[in-house]
């Protein structure tokens, strides 16, 4: 819906021979000038081991318990994180209680949670998943409640006169639609915070599979085609998960505000 | 019934520093049922704030407001209010906006549509009725906000500079639709404005106020004939005393 967003077949030619002259040097230098697939896998090595990835259904495998650990990461996120920052925003009390708390956690480094990761749920799914619920959970509390608070008065004073008067309808028929732009930000940094923390915990064998957990073990095997393989598969995925999320808040949550992108 | 009763009202403001501004200052006032009021006077001289607590949404610190013999003490959907900002939820379209009173009323569903429907043919926007507020005009926005108000059929319509934004030609057009939504509805309307022309144009009764603390200067009673002419001598003479009252106020 954005301006910026619309194509003409001019922009998508340039962007096309972008992408193909980036490939060509890429090749070029692998085999002319480095010429050592350990340092650097040309282009034509990487394709070879992601049709050899596909052939055998590993990159499924993968695949699966990488969304796993991001869905469980994500939507454990967004259930704790959204309700948290919803009563911060709208009761100061609850404000005064729970920030010095999370101003003080949320400075550690998601990856700093990882041996307490291991140690409370084991080398399992829910253990990657933590780490990723770590690292997504306080963009959304942050967004949410400044979402909250800069919700209108004139909207909720407009509610209470049409008769909508406890805190709980307000919040919901009022405040809660007023701030979503806000929580749909957060949510969005959330998913790219989350992503980053999804790929460290597998490497650090919180899990025994997934994409992240991959690239470290084709390291061990020096086998770098492979590590470059899975590194490109994160980075599109990530920005395949992003666009969906986009298109779906622009498009259908936020239409109201047509012409502005989260 | 859509009587109101002021007696004695005292509001006052807190500053940051811990001293309070008195707004409003032992204010008594009648409002008589199917009137229209206008408040005037100079910035700061407390209008805005008598409406907002006859809205329900300022306590008073003193005195007692009643509808029909009944306390106000918070809002409720017997006085209904339009804003003088827009204050048209921006993520409802216009009929969703429209149903918003009656659905929190918890009024059937089929019947918050058939009310909705009939409002917003009165304000004459039946073609927008799937738009977003963002779609709409300044003027158009005003109308629908009177169209959610009336939809919760309230006794009192209270409206705070609703036509302040708005340019001047707009204006005219929206204060003669009022004025037949009232004759239509016989609704009691309270009506702040800082514009003379609007007050003699619309009012029964012109409430003048003086600022600091807010107080009731006078209240004029207009028996000009309805509809009435912008331009016409008595309507002039009126505009003349209301505006020397005006400046007089500044001087002090």
């Amino acid at each position: 819906m954005s301006k910026a967003g619309t194509k003409g077949p001019r922009e998508i030619g340039i962007e096309i021979l972008s992408v193909t002259v980036a490939i060509i040097i890429w090749q070029l230098i692998a085999d002319l000038v480095v010429n050592n697939k350990f340092i650097l896998p040309s282009f034509t090595d990487v394709l070879f081991a992601f049709i050899k990835i596909i052939e055998g259904g590993i990159l499924f495998t993968d695949l699966a318990i990488s969304m796993l650990h991001f869905g469980i990461g994500i939507l454990s996120a967004l259930l704790i994180g959204i309700p948290i920052g919803v009563v911060m925003g709208w009761f100061k009390n609850v404000n005064r209680a729970l920030d010095p708390l999370i101003e003080i956690i949320r400075p550690i480094p998601p990856l700093a949670w990882i041996p307490f990761a291991i140690v409370w749920f084991g080398l399992t799914h829910t253990s990657a998943g933590f780490v990723v619920f770590i690292g997504a959970v306080f963009p959304v509390i942050i967004n949410t409640f400044d979402g909250f608070k800069s919700v209108p008065k004139v909207y909720v004073e407009a509610a209470k006169v049409l008769g909508c008067m406890s805190s709980g309808s307000l919040i919901r028929h009022v405040a809660l639609p007023s701030a979503l732009p806000s929580i749909a930000s957060g949510i969005r940094i959330s998913m790219g915070v989350g992503w980053m923390c999804l790929v460290a915990a597998e490497m650090f064998g919180v899990s025994t599979n997934g994409l992240g957990y991959k690239i470290w073990w084709h390291y061990y095997l020096h086998q770098m085609d492979f590590v470059l393989v899975y590194m490109l598969i994160l980075g599109f995925l990530g920005l395949f998960i992003d666009r969906v999320f986009r298109w779906y808040v622009d498009g259908h949550l936020l239409e109201w505000r047509a012409g502005v992108v989260v | 019934m859509g009587e109101v009763k002021v007696s004695g009202i005292s509001v006052a403001f807190e500053k940051e520093n811990g001293e309070s501004t008195l707004a409003l200052d032992n204010v008594d006032l009648e409002i008589k049922d199917k009137e229209f009021v206008c408040f005037i006077g100079p910035s700061g001289c407390g209008k805005t704030t008598l409406l907002r607590t006859i809205a329900g949404l300022e306590r008073p610190d003193k005195g007692q407001i009643t509808l029909d013999g009944e306390d106000i003490t918070i809002p409720d959907s017997t006085r209904g209010m339009v804003f003088q900002e827009y204050s048209l939820f921006p993520w409802r379209t216009v009929i969703q906006n429209i149903t918003f009173g009656p659905q929190m009323k918890g009024i059937p569903k089929n019947k918050v549509l058939e009310v909705a429907e009939k409002y917003l043919k009165l304000v004459g926007l039946e073609q927008f009725r799937n738009s977003y507020p963002y779609e709409l005009s300044g003027g158009m926005r005003q109308r629908v906000a009177i169209a959610r108000a009336l939809a919760n059929e309230p006794k009192v319509l209270l409206m705070d500079e609703p036509f302040g934004a708005l340019d001047a030609q707009t204006r005219n057009t929206l204060q003669k639709e009022l004025l037949q939504v009232w004759a239509k509805y016989q609704i009691t309307i309270v009506f702040v404005t800082h514009s003379v022309d609007e007050a003699v144009f619309l009012a029964d009764k012109i409430v003048v106020m003086s600022a600091r603390p807010g107080r009731i200067k006078k209240v004029i009673n207009v028996d000009l004939p309805r509809p009435r002419e912008r331009t016409s001598s008595e309507a002039n003479e009126l505009r003349n005393q209301l505006l020397k009252m005006l400046a007089e106020e500044r001087r002090n």
